[in-house]
């Protein structure tokens, strides 16, 4: 029997920079709130604190931030004829847990989506026509424009003190800004921090070949800040010690320096580490949400009811949640009906790399946001019509650090270990570059998730299946960006040059990492038939459950994904203040 | 000789009709210094805002205790002091204080039953307090505390210092007139300097203490007054004189310092971290700015609003162009400070404004007690949460990766760097600073 707990107003599920967000906002409004954490407290000292943080072995290598597989994983397949195994070892995506979330282990590259991504599948359909979406692909629109989410874009901006610069200002082209981005309403809060020697060395090369570079948009800041919230962020020092670690510096966004002090601050709010959501309970009718069971701490199974819950866990988890949950109907791959679990994808890189014996890069100098990007290959520069794919990426070059386990490039053919190895270490070492693209993923009928049928979590709950595989609409596309980076990784004029970019026939492996840009899952849209949750991200048969993240996302954009999701965080917690709160229902 | 005997004798009744005249020679407590219409009733919050500006809780909390339930223990030159309990509960607190008795204990140092209060307890200061402020915290403390039903430890000085008796004797030098004097023809100026001498009671760590351990200098007009103090090992920086940060800083850093605990030249830490989270982030803009006004007019500033900073050049200095250099046979203090603290305070020794307080001319890194540097290198510090700046910004400690001589260089160091010219600090002075246990962080 499970212990009940005093009834909220709001329970949150994750205390990451979503949960972060509507805590604070939701506690502004004068609501009685409870965020439930699942991993363990954090707070920059002592946990991220100089210099016991900058141990590579400890976080980059054996994953000090990242959740646990024995406690939490998924199992993993590419198709529906093979039998999906668990995800035992982290590698290809790496979710974390604790006090915020993946948040403060991230490098902190926050995008804006360009406006026809919004729109994907009608800017494809009007403009190239129906025939260029082939039917393995299940790609939709957003069911929101940019438009509507420009505001709240800013607000995450101001929040999580983005330095930048403004390419397209209310309509008015900037230089030395992206000019194909859509248009701001105001410049990034902080300006551009200074750039490596590979990042100028890249854009130089870009502006030659008539390209037009800007400077990544970063989450790490460049001068001493402070947010709407009173928060503070100090300036970074290059240390190169960001993805995988939290920041010691106060200078990486988070929600550790950019909200929870000042949510903690707050007498209507309460939250909860070591508390493991296993069950939104609904109501007898199934149409409401009358709170959460979790695990506590001490291995106690917990009764929590509320009014209303937010999903504020990684995409993965919310996902998992939604199908133990019975909240909307699991979607079926083999008839299409349903919708939780659809339109999971992922993101597709690839990369170039330049070696040069007589220049040194000093890669111990960087940060997570160093470097410079074209979007000259991005979305809406693309005839997908000519080109014969749908999709496009971001190409950047930047150093984020020079760790030496694993920030040691070397050439093709050098041993593994050895004399050999060791040679080739102290000749290259400090002298390589590489330019990447960074790239949309689009949806298909047959890449989603679902439950496991055999294996369990060690709650007893099955675990979250996951059937993915590469498609050779995004392998063309990856193709298209290995031939426009190849010739201006040449103009650079390396001693050394190789590429890594999928081919044809390439199958995911979970091993190497890649990305932790999961998306979709239970997206938004304008259709409860083909949609999880509506355009305020409240799930169509549940009203007071709302769901954050990228699990919205109906196929994967160009860009991380992190900028879209505090901007849609926000944007949803708006409808919530202003509509739903006065009259609880469907808001759509 | 047996005249002699007489005569020690004589001086032994004399002595014991003297001691017995301070002991039992009848109290009077000092009466209300304004007249308060009969029936006057105080506004609400008044209270508890006169509470916060006094800054009762940061003594009479203790770390993780309920409010103003007492056991904090308070290191005085002449042993630990616990604070009291002064919740309205009637057997461990303050329950059964009639107003005359709350009074008294602010006046006077006068608990209802005669004994005395050590002068830890600043009535020293509070003795100036109005009479409005006085009913509205007992107003306060009757109704709006919740009782706990909680002693405190007992203090327990050595002898002499356990005679309490004795304190009456200091009371009588020590002690100026009750009541608050306005000396300016200024409302502003008034409000500012009542606020500081009595409810904030700044001097009772930011003036010298004189021969018998008063607060010396009474007002502005006394060079001693605000000059500085030092406080269990640490500096409490002067306010009053041409170094000080009230003369240097604008009006709006000084407010923001003592708003917030950080502003673009410093931060705060040890006690004072306190007196911000607990008391100063409360005050009102009208009270803010006369504290402000009042502690600039002081120290000759007035209309001008902005920062006299000698060290605000651009061109590098020694300090920094050797930092810069990353020679490795650079000395070792300015070693350890790239290995250390160069990632946050940078090599210009300057930090970033209300991040990183400033190395350079900062009055805790060149006080003549380097106790409180010691203390911030060796066991970190953190930044009060306040309304305007919730953000607990924290250093970290380095005590265990500096031993005593590798932290000693490092504070000679910085406090030589730059425009800094203090004296150097031992490694005994560490070992001190180390094995002090450190109640000011949480």
């Amino acid at each position: 029997m499970a212990r009940k707990e005093k009834k909220r107003d709001v329970v949150i599920v994750g205390l990451g920079w979503t949960g972060s967000i509507l805590g604070m906002e939701l506690c502004n409004e004068g609501l009685d709130v409870l965020a439930l954490e699942r991993g363990g407290d954090r707070d920059t000292v002592p946990d991220f604190q100089y210099p016991a943080i900058a141990d590579e072995l400890k976080y980059g290598v054996r994953y000090g931030f990242m959740q646990k597989p024995r406690n939490s994983t998924v199992t993993v397949r590419r198709s529906e004829s093979e039998t999906a195994l668990p995800y035992r070892h982290l590698g290809s995506f790496l979710p974390g847990d604790g006090v915020g979330g993946a948040g403060m282990h991230w490098n902190g590259h926050t995008f804006r989506p360009m406006a026809e991504e919004f729109q994907l599948k009608s800017y494809v359909e009007q403009n190239f026509g129906k025939d260029l979406i082939s039917d393995e692909m299940a790609i939709q629109d957003w069911g929101i424009s940019y438009q509507e989410l420009e505001p709240y874009f800013d607000r995450f901006e101001k929040v999580a003190g983005i330095a930048g610069q403004a390419g397209n200002l209310k309509g008015e082209i900037r230089e030395g800004g992206n000019p194909f981005e859509a248009p701001r309403s105001n410049d990034y809060p902080m300006p551009p921090l200074p750039q490596t020697v590979d990042s100028n060395k890249f854009a130089d090369a870009a502006r030659k070949m008539g390209y037009h570079p800007y400077p990544r948009p970063s989450g790490v800041a460049s001068k001493a800040y402070t947010n709407p919230y009173g928060m503070q962020l100090g300036p970074c020092n290059f240390c190169g010690f960001c993805e995988r670690f939290g920041c010691y510096q106060y200078s990486k966004s988070s929600p550790q320096t950019c909200i929870l002090d000042a949510l903690k601050r707050k007498e209507n709010f309460e939250y909860r580490t070591n508390a493991e959501v296993l069950k939104i309970e609904l109501a007898a009718d199934g149409k409401t949400a009358k709170g959460v069971t979790y695990m506590d701490a001490n291995g106690e199974e917990v009764y929590q009811p509320a009014d209303m819950v937010i999903l504020a866990a990684y995409q993965l988890h919310n996902v998992h949640l939604m199908l133990l949950s019975g909240i909307g109907q699991a979607y079926n791959p083999a008839t299409g009906d349903g919708v939780i679990g659809k339109n999971y994808a992922y993101q597709t890189n690839g990369g170039t790399a330049l070696f040069f014996k007589d220049i040194d890069f000093n890669p111990f100098v960087g940060n997570g946001s160093n470097g410079h990007v074209i979007d000259d290959f991005a979305i809406n520069r693309i005839d997908f019509g000519a080109e014969g794919f749908i999709g496009g990426s971001y190409i950047s070059s930047g150093t984020f650090n020079g760790q030496p386990i694993r920030s040691m490039r070397l050439p093709g053919g050098t041993p593994k270990w050895g004399a050999g190895w060791k040679s080739a270490i102290k000749e290259w070492y400090g002298h390589s570059m590489a330019i990447g693209s960074h790239g949309s993923n689009m949806s298909y009928h047959t890449n989603h998730l679902d439950l496991d049928p055999t294996y369990k979590d060690k709650y007893g709950r099955p675990l979250m299946r996951m059937t993915f595989n590469w498609k050779s609409n995004d392998i063309r596309m990856t193709q298209f960006m290995k031939s426009k980076i190849e010739p201006l990784a040449e103009s650079m004029n390396p001693d050394i040059m190789q590429s890594s970019f999928k081919k044809e026939g390439a199958m995911y492996d979970v091993r190497p990492y890649q990305t932790t840009h999961n998306v979709g899952g239970a997206i938004m849209g304008s259709d409860p038939k083909s949609s999880a949750l509506n355009k305020f991200l409240q799930t169509w048969d549940v009203h007071n459950v709302f769901v954050m993240g990228a699990n919205a996302f109906p196929q994967n954009i160009q860009y991380n994904p992190t900028g879209t999701v505090g901007a849609l965080a926000y944007w949803a917690v708006e409808a919530i203040r202003k509509d739903y709160l006065p009259n609880p229902r469907p808001l759509v | 000789m047996k005249k002699f005997v007489k005569f020690l004798a004589a001086l032994a009744v004399v002595g014991l009709v003297v001691i017995g005249l301070i002991i039992f020679l009848p109290v009077s407590r000092t009466a209300p210094q304004t007249n308060v219409a009969g029936d006057y009733t105080t506004t609400n919050g008044h209270g508890e805002y006169a509470m916060r500006m006094g800054d009762c809780m940061a003594c009479h909390t203790a770390d993780g205790g309920k409010p103003f339930a007492g056991g904090r223990p308070i290191e005085s030159p002449f042993g630990t002091i616990w604070s009291t309990n002064i919740t309205p509960d009637p057997e461990h607190g303050i329950g059964n204080y009639s107003l005359d008795d709350f009074r008294a204990s602010l006046y006077d140092g006068i608990e209802p039953d005669g004994t005395r209060l050590y002068p830890a307890m600043p009535y020293e200061n509070y003795r100036k307090l109005s009479e409005e402020d006085i009913r509205a915290m007992y107003d306060y403390f009757m109704h709006d505390v919740e009782p706990v039903n909680e002693a405190p430890p007992k203090t327990d000085l050595g002898f002499p210092f356990n005679q309490r008796w004795g304190i009456r004797v200091w009371n009588w030098l020590a002690l100026s007139d009750a009541g608050h004097e306005d000396l300016y023809d200024d409302t502003v100026l008034n409000r500012g300097a009542y606020l500081v001498d009595s409810l904030g009671h700044c001097a009772a760590c930011h003036s010298p203490r004189s021969t018998i351990f008063a607060q010396a200098g009474k007002n502005a007009e006394d060079d001693r007054y605000l000059a500085g103090g030092v406080i269990a090992g640490w500096p409490a920086p002067s306010l009053h004189g041409p170094q000080s940060a009230p003369a240097k800083w604008s009006h709006d850093d000084l407010a923001a310092y003592l708003w917030t605990g950080r502003n673009s030249h410093s931060a705060v830490a040890g006690e004072m971290t306190q007196v911000v989270g607990d008391s100063l982030q409360y005050a009102t803009d009208e009270d803010m700015n006369a504290i402000v006004t009042y502690l600039r007019h002081i120290n000759g500033r007035g209309e001008d609003k902005t920062t006299l900073d000698a060290s605000s050049s651009n061109e590098p200095t020694e300090t920094e162009k050797l930092l810069a250099s990353a020679d490795p046979s650079m000395p070792l203090g300015a070693r350890l400070y790239l290995d250390n603290c160069n990632a946050c305070h940078f090599v210009n020794g300057k930090g970033a404004p209300e991040v990183f307080p400033s190395l350079d001319g900062n009055a805790l890194v060149v006080a003549d007690t380097a106790g409180g540097l010691l203390d911030v290198m060796l066991h970190g510090a953190r930044m009060p949460s306040t309304e305007k700046r919730p953000a607990r910004l924290a250093m970290p400690g380095f005590g265990d990766r500096l031993s005593d001589e590798e932290a000693a260089e490092l504070a000679t160091f910085v406090r030589q760097g730059w425009s800094n010219d203090a004296n150097a600090v031992s490694a005994e002075d560490v070992a001190a600073a180390r094995s002090k246990s450190s109640g000011t962080h949480h």
